[in-house]
């Protein structure tokens, strides 16, 4: 009992808590690259997500395997493998996204939520718990990576995932597509994120 | 209770009696000068520029300038009922920010857009960073270069005055700045044009004379430092007149430089913002010789035809730390005890 409660914890930590580009803040190099548009958004978070999971379960499969010293090496090399598979899955079955996403996926590799995870967790941890957070690192991810999705492309095109829905009356920003409109929604997501747990935590204290 | 005192600015603070000698704490005020009465006094001297723009494009003008003023303290208010902090519209700093970004939109600029500027500028460049006095960047300014990104084709479909559209027979012709016409046609514009403000651009800026006229009264009044406006200018000149020298053909001429485009309205009422200029009168050299050369850079190499707005606001980036390295040394500093 006490040992699933724990899993859901693990589980649970990365949908909220722990949200890795908004609480955490790591990750944020793809939140803020590519989020113009939803899908580019959702096939990034979900690559992260297979990347994050295979990594995890390898990680901790070979965490007494792998000796101390040149374990952030065997980390780098088990995560560029499954890169290169999400890599050229992506180019083989959907090459327009592929595309959109251009080096992001390539460097997937160095993201720190995943290294992260991997160092901080994994490397500690059996397998189900290990499989728990990534599932809730990678789902979390991929969700601020559509609420970013959703909010660049509703005002920088005027709809969401290619469905016009604001009519002709509305003049797209532009500034929401470029970077500093990444920039801005960021920082409004991460107050936003901030303020409500700070809400929680005033009414639980009370 | 807080509100009512606020809401009554007109009320003239009783002012203390001045005696021989006073022993307080510091600050030290002597002047019956506050936010309040600095800030109207720059409002009062934006007037000739505000009317130039309603002479020279028609009553469009005006209406633009009425709606970024009620957007920016509409914002005002709202942010600080949200953050429950005192409301302070009538200080009149939101209406100088939205007269001011106003002046900076062309004139046919829509009226919605004008009030996402005046929300950005005020929401984001001011009370975001906590309010007048805590801004790192000019909010006009910055409010100016949102709507730049967001909407970069309409904020450069610009307008001849009015003398010249009737003349043609219409209500309204699209024309280039003569800042544009200079880097993409390398046609100059007259100086005399340029001079009273009749050429085209945004609505505030193509009256050097109006704004020089505004400029001097405040330097009259004492409010702003002449090293800033006047160093700002000199050095657009300087830099600008550098190029003029090796290529006189390609290049514009000097006056050219500080009569086009922004730079009147940013060297007068931009860059001697209080908030945002540094203190020292070093920090203040440095501030705007390098703010001089980075809009002359952008004039004749960037990819805009007009770099006056990017070089305030990449040196109000700059003020904190001119402030922290140019401080002046006071008496005995740095001087070992042996």
């Amino acid at each position: 009992m006490a040992d699933k409660q724990n899993l859901w914890h693990e589980f649970k930590k990365g949908l909220w808590q722990d949200i890795p580009p908004f609480r955490l803040v790591l990750g944020t190099c793809p939140t803020l690259a590519v989020t113009n548009s939803v899908i580019n958004g959702v096939a990034m978070g979900l690559a992260t997500l297979f990347v994050l999971l295979t990594s995890n379960i390898t990680v901790s499969l070979l965490r007494k395997i792998v000796p101390g010293q040149v374990r952030i090496a065997a980390y780098v090399v088990i995560i560029a493998l499954y890169v290169t598979v999400a890599d050229m899955f992506l180019a083989a079955m959907f090459p327009p996204i592929s595309k959109a996403l251009g080096p992001y996926v390539p460097l997937i590799v160095v993201n720190c939520i995943i290294l992260g995870r991997a160092e901080a967790f994994a490397q500690k941890n059996p397998l189900m718990p290990s499989i728990m957070d990534a599932l809730g690192m990678g789902i979390g991810f991929t969700m601020s990576l559509a609420v970013m999705g959703v909010i660049r492309e509703l005002f920088g095109f005027g709809s969401i995932m290619d469905i016009k829905l604001l009519g002709d009356w509305f003049e797209p920003w532009i500034v929401m597509i470029l970077p500093g409109g990444a920039f801005i929604v960021f920082g409004f997501l991460v107050a936003l994120v901030n303020y409500l747990s700070r809400k929680k935590a005033e009414t639980i204290c009370h | 209770m807080e509100e009512k005192i606020q809401d009554k600015p007109h009320e003239k603070p009783k002012e203390p009696p001045i005696e021989r000698l006073i022993v307080s704490s510091s600050p030290h005020f002597l002047r019956d000068e506050n936010i309040h009465k600095i800030m109207h006094t720059v409002v009062l001297a934006l007037l000739p520029a505000m009317a130039a723009s309603v002479y020279f494009f028609g009553l469009r003008a005006a209406g633009l300038i009425i709606i970024s003023v009620a957007a920016c303290m509409l914002t005002e208010y709202a942010v600080q009922k949200l953050r429950k902090k005192p409301i302070t519209i009538w200080d009149g700093s939101a209406i100088i920010t939205g007269i001011l970004l106003a002046l900076t939109l062309p004139p046919s600029f829509p009226y919605y857009g004008a009030v996402l500027g005046s929300a950005f500028a005020v929401g984001v460049g001011k009370q975001l960073f906590g309010g007048l006095g805590y801004n790192i960047f000019n909010p006009a300014l910055l409010g100016r270069a949102f709507l730049q990104a967001t909407y970069p084709v309409l904020i450069t479909t610009w307008s001849e005055p009015l003398s010249k559209a009737a003349k043609a027979g219409v209500d309204a012709v699209t024309a280039a700045t003569p800042l544009a016409l200079m880097k993409f046609e390398g046609k100059m514009s007259s100086h005399l044009d340029l001079f009273f403000g009749n050429v085209a651009g945004s609505m505030g800026e193509t009256s050097a004379l109006a704004l020089l006229i505004g400029g001097l009264y405040l330097r009259y009044r004492g409010y702003i430092n002449w090293k800033l406006p006047l160093g700002y200018l000199a050095s657009m000149a300087l830099f600008g007149g550098i190029f003029w020298l090796i290529n006189p053909t390609k290049y514009p001429d000097p006056l050219f430089h500080i009569l086009a485009g922004g730079a009147m309205l940013g060297a007068w009422f931009m860059v001697t913002d209080m908030v945002t200029s540094p203190v020292t009168p070093l920090g203040q050299w440095i501030f705007v010789i390098c703010g001089g050369l980075l809009a002359v850079v952008i004039r004749l190499f960037g990819g805009l035809p007009e770099g006056v707005m990017y070089s305030i606001l990449l040196m109000n980036a700059f003020v904190p730390l001119l402030n922290k390295h140019t401080r002046p040394k006071f008496f005995g500093e740095g001087i070992k005890v042996e």
